[in-house]
């Protein structure tokens, strides 16, 4: 099997589209992902400084309400807060919508998946309070400058995160020999959950060759990393372990605790072995199968560790090698997938995606809940399941159906004709029951339905 | 559309010949029984609910300090110190016949930081605080996992969203009732000639469908769906709804699922984080739990006798009104019991008491029981499970104390 440009288009891309070619063959869509980033531009999503600032407002509201002195001013400012906090919400519901729109209308399709794997292998949310609406700010500022980079400048832009420091409590570690520890006594100390996921999900894996004994090292050697919520980012020396700290057989830092060690430290883990096997892995089943093939696994990983973790090179192995290109049946859509390939197929314009939150929410949001996907919001540090049957359970397939049935129709009032849209949606190897299907429905809107419920367009 | 013609519709759809015997998940072959009778239904409360306000102290002579003038002082007696808050006024049967009860000053290990979130996810995952942020399945789950012959029909999570109280190694099934899928029988044709050759996709649709049938089949009617039919159906499910809106499906579906072969249910509700106006705010959550619990008994039939509802929440809420005549997020507070399987008409607990020096931080109710003690015990009456099992894994380090005698 070799390269073919519509499966490059539902494989490795956001899926088929009646206006928009699909890519011609590998160098072209290598060179897209390393050119400028036209989906971010045409279609923008805000940086973290904007969510922190509303963070902020927020934050200060409640004190407001707390310390407030009679109740006409405490309902003022509550009244004020949750203005806010709304305004917040309908913020990032523009986020979603632009999100949508890149996945509809890119030509860069390879970008969009990129963009969304990095944002699930490093992943960072919060759970609650105003930021749990900042996952996309933090893909947009750590993972789509990086994508096409080294992996080591990505892992340092994400590990280095206020949303991940939060996340994965590293606000709340100090060095147990710090200066702010021996002022507070007992009061402080190290917090592992950063250090662990950094190994187990975000370099080496977890079949990785470290132990407990790196987790606490490690950890010691993260110290120092904070964010608050007045100055954002920054390295204090005040709360970092002291000294020259070891960690997997090397010796990090100095006297004064620098930034320096922890990028240091983010470069080796970077550059080890077991990285680049756990990296192209991921990559390979995500893109190829649940059991990507093991030759080409081994590909991709040698050309990460001959070039330095670059990246492209890595996808460059992936999309040159033939099983890349089986014709089997490939991964299940995740909903964001599903929902973005419709809209690409059905050939939406950005006037038929409502700028009303309300109408997003009802239309895209919700339902992608109901199909087991609230975007921004993932289960845990692992981010997203792989596997086929985490997402085609009798409820999110059943969420999938009355999607494609009915919001297609209500979103665009005019649809194609579904035996038109069964050959843009899936092209040239549309199955024979589904071509049967989109002619023998009774309305249009049924047919369109039955081509997004297909196992051909929902697979990759 | 209006409710009564979606259910006329809703209705008709049951006449389609639905392809239950095929499959996977309900067929006789697969659907051994689990390998006990009782019920358990869990639902969580989300949003910490204030147990000083549904299970009223008001022969605590620090109650009416605490909460003064502007505290509801009456209720429905339940016994010499407790009142129940009228909202739940239709469960007072139940309490009259032993098959409600409340267990008061309870708390998972969960302290002090009072986040929702925590506090939610240390409550479904069943351990202690150490265990924060790295719970990736809960104790029922763990329960599962313990048990002999189960299926992927044994439990159900229903609604929306997965719920962590029910995720990790042991199969479960999830639904919820809004997927509910009503086809036309041209459309139900096509979909299955399209699904046919992906084995995952057949058995799943197949499962959608059954699964959506069980759900109508109070709405029995006659005729055939047309697609003008079908598509207002899933356009009219698809509409978001609210929680007192969808409760009464919720547990229906629940119900359904119970009185067959499946023996676990869990399900939430939210709502209850009442800061301002709790007189107006809490009634508005407690108006679901009644309708949740009264619809399981309706539903439930004789299986009600064998039934275990438990009612939690992630922690309870400040002994004093706020200045918004609401309450701040607290530590200990009330669980309800229900069903015929448990030993009801009481109010169990250690009582703190609520002066100043009995609260916890001076400003929560004291926590006295571990709240997975009480779950502990319920299980270990309704599962026969040993009192090792609860400690060791689906609570890892919990003592569960004296036997409360919860369950008959």
């Amino acid at each position: 099997m070799t390269f073919d440009p519509p499966r490059a288009a539902r494989r490795f891309g956001c899926g088929l589209s009646p206006d928009i070619p699909a890519p011609t063959d590998a160098a072209t869509m290598l060179e897209a992902v390393s050119g400028p980033d036209a989906a971010a531009q045409r279609f923008p999503v805000d940086g973290f400084d904007v969510a922190r600032d509303l963070d902020l407002a927020i934050h200060e509201l409640s004190r407001a309400v707390r310390s407030a002195e009679t109740d006409a001013a405490r309902e003022e400012a509550a009244a004020r807060r949750g203005k806010l906090g709304r305004e917040f919400r309908d913020t990032h519901m523009g986020w979603f919508r632009h999100t949508l729109l890149r996945r509809a209308l890119t030509e860069d399709g390879f970008r969009e998946r990129l963009a969304f794997f990095w944002g699930d292998h490093f992943t960072a949310h919060s759970k609650g309070g105003p930021l749990r609406y900042a996952h996309a700010c933090f893909v947009e500022d750590a993972v789509r400058p990086n994508l096409a980079g080294r992996f080591a400048d990505m892992l340092i832009a994400a590990v280095t995160h206020p949303l991940m420091l939060l996340y994965l409590d590293q606000v709340r570690s100090a060095g147990p020999n710090s200066i702010a520890a021996q002022r507070h006594g007992g009061q402080v100390g190290l917090n592992e959950n950063l250090a662990r996921e950094l190994m187990e999900l975000h370099t080496l894996g977890v079949g990785g060759s470290y132990g407990q004994g790196d987790v606490r090292d490690l950890a010691a050697l993260l110290t120092g990393l904070s964010y608050r919520r007045s100055d954002g980012f920054a390295f204090r020396a005040r709360i970092a372990e002291p000294g020259v700290l070891p960690f997997m057989g090397r010796a990090y830092g100095g006297d004064t605790p620098t930034l320096d060690r922890v990028v240091q430290v983010l470069e080796d883990l970077a550059a080890h072995p077991d990285t680049a096997e756990h990296i192209a892995r991921k990559l390979a089943v995500h893109f190829t199968g649940d059991t990507p093939d093991p030759d080409m696994v081994r590909r991709m990983r040698d050309a990460y560790l001959q070039n330095g973790g670059q990246l492209v090179a890595v996808y460059a192995a992936m999309l040159d090698h033939p099983a890349a290109w089986h014709d089997a049946a490939g991964n299940v859509k995740q909903p964001i997938d599903f929902v973005g390939s419709s809209l690409r197929a059905l050939g939406i314009a950005p006037r038929h995606l409502s700028d009303v939150p309300r109408l997003l929410r009802r239309d895209m949001m919700n339902p992608m809940t109901l199909m087991g996907q609230t975007w921004g919001m993932p289960p845990g540090p692992d981010g997203w399941p792989e596997a086929d049957s985490a997402w085609i359970t009798p409820q999110r397939m059943a969420a999938r159906l009355q999607w494609g049935m009915t919001v297609p129709f209500r979103v665009m009032r005019l649809l194609p004709d579904p035996r038109e849209f069964v050959e843009v949606a899936l092209g040239p190897d549309a199955p024979e029951p589904v071509r049967f299907a989109a002619k023998a429905a009774e309305t249009r809107a049924e047919g369109v339905g039955l081509v997004l419920a297909s196992p051909a367009f929902q697979r990759m | 559309m209006t409710d009564t013609s979606r259910r006329a519709f809703l209705g008709r759809s049951l006449a389609l010949g639905c392809s239950l015997a095929a499959s996977p998940l309900v067929t006789p072959v697969t659907m051994a029984r689990a390998p006990w009778d009782t019920r358990l239904v869990v639902i969580i409360l989300r949003g910490a609910m204030d147990g000083l306000d549904v299970v009223r102290p008001v022969g605590d002579p620090g109650y009416a300090a605490l909460r003064g003038g502007a505290a509801p002082q009456g209720g429905l007696a339940l016994d010499g110190i407790f009142a129940l808050h009228p909202e739940l006024s239709g469960l007072m049967p139940l309490w009259q016949k032993g098959e409600l009860g409340f267990v008061h000053a309870v708390s998972t290990p969960y302290r002090d930081k009072r986040s929702h979130f925590d506090g939610q996810d240390i409550l479904e995952a069943g351990t202690g605080q150490d265990a924060l942020g790295r719970d990736r399945d809960g104790w029922l789950n763990r329960m599962l996992q313990a048990m002999p012959g189960i299926t992927a029909e044994t439990a159900y999570a229903v609604g929306r969203e997965d719920m962590l109280i029910l995720s990790g190694d042991a199969p479960v099934a999830n639904w919820s009732p809004e997927a509910a899928l009503a086809l036309s029988p041209q459309a139900q044709r096509l979909l299955e000639r399209v699904m046919h050759d992906d084995p995952l996709f057949r058995a799943t649709m197949d499962e959608a469908i059954a699964l959506s049938q069980t759900e109508m089949a109070e709405l029995a009617g006659d005729g055939t769906l047309d697609t003008a039919d079908m598509m207002n159906a899933m356009q009219e499910n698809m509409r978001p709804t609210r929680d007192r809106d969808r409760v009464g499906s919720v547990a229906r579906f629940a119900a359904e699922r119970l009185r067959g072969d499946s023996r676990i249910a869990a399900f939430s509700l939210n709502g209850f984080d009442t800061h301002a106006q709790q007189e107006r705010t809490l009634p508005r959550a407690l108006a679901p739990l009644q309708e949740a619990v009264l619809t399981l008994r309706d539903e439930l039939g004789d299986v009600w006798g064998k039934t275990a509802v438990l009612a939690m929440t992630e922690f309870g809420r400040t002994a004093r009104l706020n200045g918004s005549r609401g309450t701040d997020h607290g530590t200990a507070g009330a669980m309800l019991l229900a069903g015929g399987a448990i030993r009801g008409g009481h109010v169990l607990g250690d009582w703190p008491g609520l002066a100043e020096a009995d609260l916890y931080q001076r400003r929560d109710l004291m926590p006295t029981r571990d709240v997975r003690a009480i779950a502990g015990w319920a299980m270990r009456g309704l599962f026969s499970l040993d009192r090792a099992q609860v400690e060791g894994t689906i609570f890892p380090g919990l003592d569960m104390g004296a036997d409360p005698k919860l369950i008959l």
